[in-house]
């Protein structure tokens, strides 16, 4: 399993090398989900198209290293693929059906792109959420299970059988293989973002984490939005989310100080921040919603781009972003995304609306840290330090994440 | 490809069913009809279960003896109260009829096992 992105090498410090392996990276992406689309089309069934593109893909990644990546790397994976197939079709009883399918459709770039139909496969409504996340990860990005088990902290054991397990399902239970009709596209399109924006969120949690070596899935979830863009480019929602994650990214270095202590949004060094990135980002935001088909992507990236394209925290639209706030509401009326708008009412109205918005959520959001903190900070502007104190306490005892654990470790030194 | 939908409900669901007003009940069998009607070609075997209550069940101990006790075998939530099989072309038409069932509860949908 570790051979298809050379996990069991260790890096030898040879630039040449490290770029090799980068190339080949960029290489496997692009091509390990065409493939395993393709193969899943012509074979019928998610193993045996796993079992060819991991077979391919060790191969490859023998030779290439050896002798350099070849001029035409699609032509070549497929050319093995195809050999590969033929062999697993033969096994078939029925295979004289697929071995025809073979030989006209088997080109790289033949003009049908089938990852779409992937996508919704892996995505389906019929599977868990995280197997749903752990097969989009595996076929259609085409990691290996020791990065995805990686990722998401479970064991590559336990990975295996999840991935194991939906395959079968997908297979007796009939799922199908197709971009689902016009009546079910939007309900079935919002499953496939939220395993992408699931992805990113996983990624965007762990990233300046302190494993270096743990893959980048905030890159994953980027590349699988905008291959989702490329191929729905008249989806709003795919854009939306595709800016929000570029817009996320391109301030994310700021996130956190040189000692990895967390800083806050108001205090970020605004220069750090990749503006022409913000800028491309923002025109994305814009082009989706000249489409006039709002959704809660597009509410949310508009939201993050008032923040990215202030010049300072006081210099920031609050007004613009308590609307944007309320149309969020509307699409998705969580005590989340209410806490959020009151955050933003507070920067508006002063911190005792905030704080008064704030005890409606008390029953709902009792149990998330977040909001202990965010009583904290208003409590703390409205003078009454000692209820601040118990608020950030109350924060402390329900987050464990170390980051976030010292920032209200520092917070109560000070207080 | 062929599967069972189950059609359950949970002791509560049975409350409200029991509590439908005369016109309600029979709008609901008559709904219930329309969809059975719209489904024919599909629809194989299909009956409606009288309820738990009345089952018995027959279990095998470590022994292998049959051990005959009065109910159903799960006192879990949700009960079967009837079945039907299906024919359709996949999944995604197996619960395009289960999301159109007007008999409230919930619908579990089963592959049958066939042998090719």
């Amino acid at each position: 399993m570790a051979g298809a992105r050379g996990c069991g090498d260790p890096p030898c410090g040879d630039d040449a090398i490290a770029a090799t392996e980068r190339a080949l990276a960029a290489v496997f992406r692009e091509e390990a989900g065409r493939l395993a689309a393709c193969l899943v089309r012509v074979l019928g069934d998610f193993a045996s198209a796993e079992e060819v593109v991991q077979d391919c893909l060790v191969v490859a990644w023998e030779r290439w290293r050896a002798d350099g990546i070849p001029d035409n790397p699609a032509g070549w994976l497929w050319t093995v693929a195809r050999r590969r197939a033929v062999d697993i079709a033969r096994r078939d009883a029925r295979y004289h059906a697929k071995l025809a399918l073979l030989a006209p459709t088997m080109q790289p770039g033949d003009g049908q792109d089938d990852r779409l139909a992937l996508i919704f496969t892996c995505c389906h409504p019929a599977l868990s959420h995280e197997a749903q996340v752990a097969l989009t990860l595996r076929t259609v990005c085409g990691l290996s299970v020791a990065e995805i088990a990686s990722a998401f902290l479970v064991s590559e054991q336990a990975l295996a059988q999840r991935l194991t397990r939906a395959r079968r399902k997908i297979a007796a239970a009939g799922i199908p293989y197709r971009v689902p009709d016009a009546d079910h596209l939007a309900e079935r399109l919002a499953a496939v973002l939220s395993v992408i924006y699931l992805t990113f969120n996983e990624g965007y949690l762990t990233s300046g984490g302190d494993d270096p070596q743990r893959r980048d899935l905030t890159d994953d979830a980027e590349w699988l939005a905008s291959l989702l863009a490329t191929l729905m480019p008249a989806e709003p929602e795919v854009l939306g989310l595709l800016a929000l994650i570029r817009l996320h990214r391109a301030r994310a270095k700021t996130r956190f100080d040189g000692a990895g202590r967390l800083v806050l949004l108001a205090d970020q060094d605004r220069r750090l921040w990749d503006h022409a990135a913000i800028a491309k980002a923002a025109d994305l935001v814009l082009r989706a919603a000249r489409m006039r088909k709002p959704g809660p992507y597009q509410i949310q990236a508009a939201i993050i781009a008032c923040h990215a394209e202030a010049a300072s925290f006081p210099d920031t639209d609050w007004p613009q972003i308590l609307l944007l706030y309320d149309a969020l509401l509307a699409h998705l009326p969580t005590p989340v995304v209410a806490l959020h708008r009151a955050i933003a009412h507070g920067q508006v109205a002063g911190p005792a609306a905030a704080l008064a918005d704030l005890d409606e959520l008390s029953q709902p959001l009792d149990g998330y840290h977040l909001f202990h903190a965010t009583r904290a900070q208003l409590l703390r502007e409205l003078g009454r330090a000692a209820e601040a104190r118990r608020a950030d306490e109350r924060a402390l005892g329900l987050t464990a994440n170390p980051a976030e654990r010292a920032l209200l470790e520092q917070r109560l030194t000070v207080s | 490809m062929k599967y069972v939908l189950l059609f359950c409900g949970t002791d509560e669901d049975a409350r409200a069913f029991a509590a439908l007003s005369a016109d309600a009940l029979q709008e609901r069998y008559a709904e219930v009809g329309r969809w059975f009607a719209a489904n024919r070609r599909r629809i194989g075997g299909t009956n409606q279960l009288q309820p738990p209550e009345t089952a018995t069940s027959v279990r095998f101990n470590g022994e292998g003896t049959a051990v005959v006790t009065d109910g159903p075998f799960l006192e879990g939530k949700e009960q079967i109260g009837g079945y039907a099989e299906i024919e359709v072309a996949d999944l995604d038409e197996a619960l395009e009829m289960a999301r159109t069932w007007p008999g409230r509860g919930a619908v579990e949908i089963r592959p049958v096992v066939t042998t090719r």
